[in-house]
């Protein structure tokens, strides 16, 4: 799998490149845009700081009190049987509710096994590769008025399922436990 | 539901940490946990800086428009209900592309736009049409470029190479979302089976 890492590591340098070449061409003021589009990047990092204070708080009496580990106890046996890591599985189910919660949870798994382990590399790939189906669900019916959402709440658990499995197997391959 | 996980963690762990005698350990984690939400959310301004930054340009120099383009052929397949030409194929376009590099704030309202014609093409029915599910299928497992904010969390704790899970992640993201049209085919073709049954 030495090509997904290659891929890891020339992706953006190599996306810059083309993108400042390709605006230039193009004779776009690329200075310019790029500073008045970095803006907007600081007001989505502020507009962050409430969500994970208060997600991150949240997990972390959770963790500190020593419930997380003892839910881990009961999650384990069963997450083991089917060879998942138990120490995912909350963020798994959080993620399909709430982006920004789930955001939190990532942070927190991040800063509790490093984020070169095991868990901190798929907690990772599960964090970037899924949208939030309650949100995307709720924005998009809800702006347009569609009341009977028909299959689609089915299909989209059914497919944030696959993708943490999916995940799951990636990491497991490309970079071992 | 958001809500009630938020407010049940809290509330657990307080109780467990009253049985348990570990009520020491949660008041420091309360103070030390919300000062590094602060640290995270500060050290993710470099790079969604950058990034949004960088994608400003790639907006105005018509990549996004270019890059859309290529996909629509494929997008065409996947909603045969949609006619050819029809705006919302447009806007569906856009808001695959915009989640792709990460800019969830433009894919939004292109989403809401390409719902919005969806429903005019369902004779304005509050009821979900089969493009609807596919779209909204598509969108929920969503295929991710760059995931920027994981890679700035990542770079905050120190990992030797922030970056090395944009493969994965890419992989992941390709794979889920291939599975969930074929999960959305397969609610289709179960439908479509139902409904010829007397």
């Amino acid at each position: 799998m030495a090509i997904v890492q290659l891929l890891s590591v020339w992706l953006i340098p190599a996306l810059i490149a083309f993108i400042l070449l390709y605006g230039t061409a193009k004779k776009v003021p690329t200075y310019e845009a790029f500073v008045e589009g970095g803006k907007e990047g600081i007001e989505i990092a502020f507009s962050l700081i409430p969500y994970l204070v208060g997600m991150l708080v949240s997990v972390a009496i959770f963790r500190a009190s020593g419930a997380l580990d003892a839910m881990m106890e009961v999650i384990k046996p069963l997450a083991d049987a089917i060879g998942l890591p138990a120490e995912v599985v909350p963020l798994a189910a959080l993620r399909t509710l709430s982006g920004t919660a789930a955001l939190g949870m990532t942070t927190d798994l991040i800063a509790t096994y490093g984020p070169d382990s095991f868990i901190g590399r798929l907690a990772s790939t599960i964090q970037g590769s899924t949208e939030t189906t309650l949100y995307v669900l709720t924005v998009y019916f809800g702006a347009v008025g569609v009341k009977k959402m028909g299959d689609a709440l089915k299909v989209g658990i059914l497919a944030d399922i696959l993708s943490f499995i999916v995940s799951v197997f990636i990491v497991l391959f490309v970079f071992g436990r | 539901m958001v809500n009630l996980i938020w407010v049940m963690m809290a509330v657990i762990g307080i109780v467990f940490a009253a049985a348990n005698g570990t009520m020491d350990e949660v008041n420091k984690a309360v103070f030390e946990s919300a000062k590094e939400a602060v640290t995270i959310s500060i050290g993710m301004v470099s790079i969604l800086v950058f990034w949004l930054g960088l994608m400003a340009i790639a907006e105005r120099a018509g990549l996004l428009d270019k890059a859309a383009r290529l996909f629509m052929p494929l997008v065409r397949r996947l909603f045969p209900e949609v006619p050819p030409g029809h705006p919302a194929l447009g806007y569906i376009v856009s808001n695959m592309v915009a989640n792709m590099f990460g800019l969830g704030n433009a894919a939004t309202p292109m989403g809401i736009k390409a719902m919005e014609q969806l429903k005019k093409l369902n004779g304005g029915r509050d009821e979900a049409s089969r493009s609807m599910v596919t779209f909204l299928a598509m969108n929920t497992s969503g295929i991710t470029l760059i995931p920027a904010t994981v890679i700035s969390i990542r770079m905050t704790y120190g990992s030797a190479a922030p970056g090395e899970i944009i493969g994965t992640t890419i992989v992941a993201s390709t794979i889920s979302t291939i599975g969930a049209v074929l999960i959305d085919r397969y609610y289709y073709w179960k439908r479509m089976r139902k409904g010829r049954k007397p």
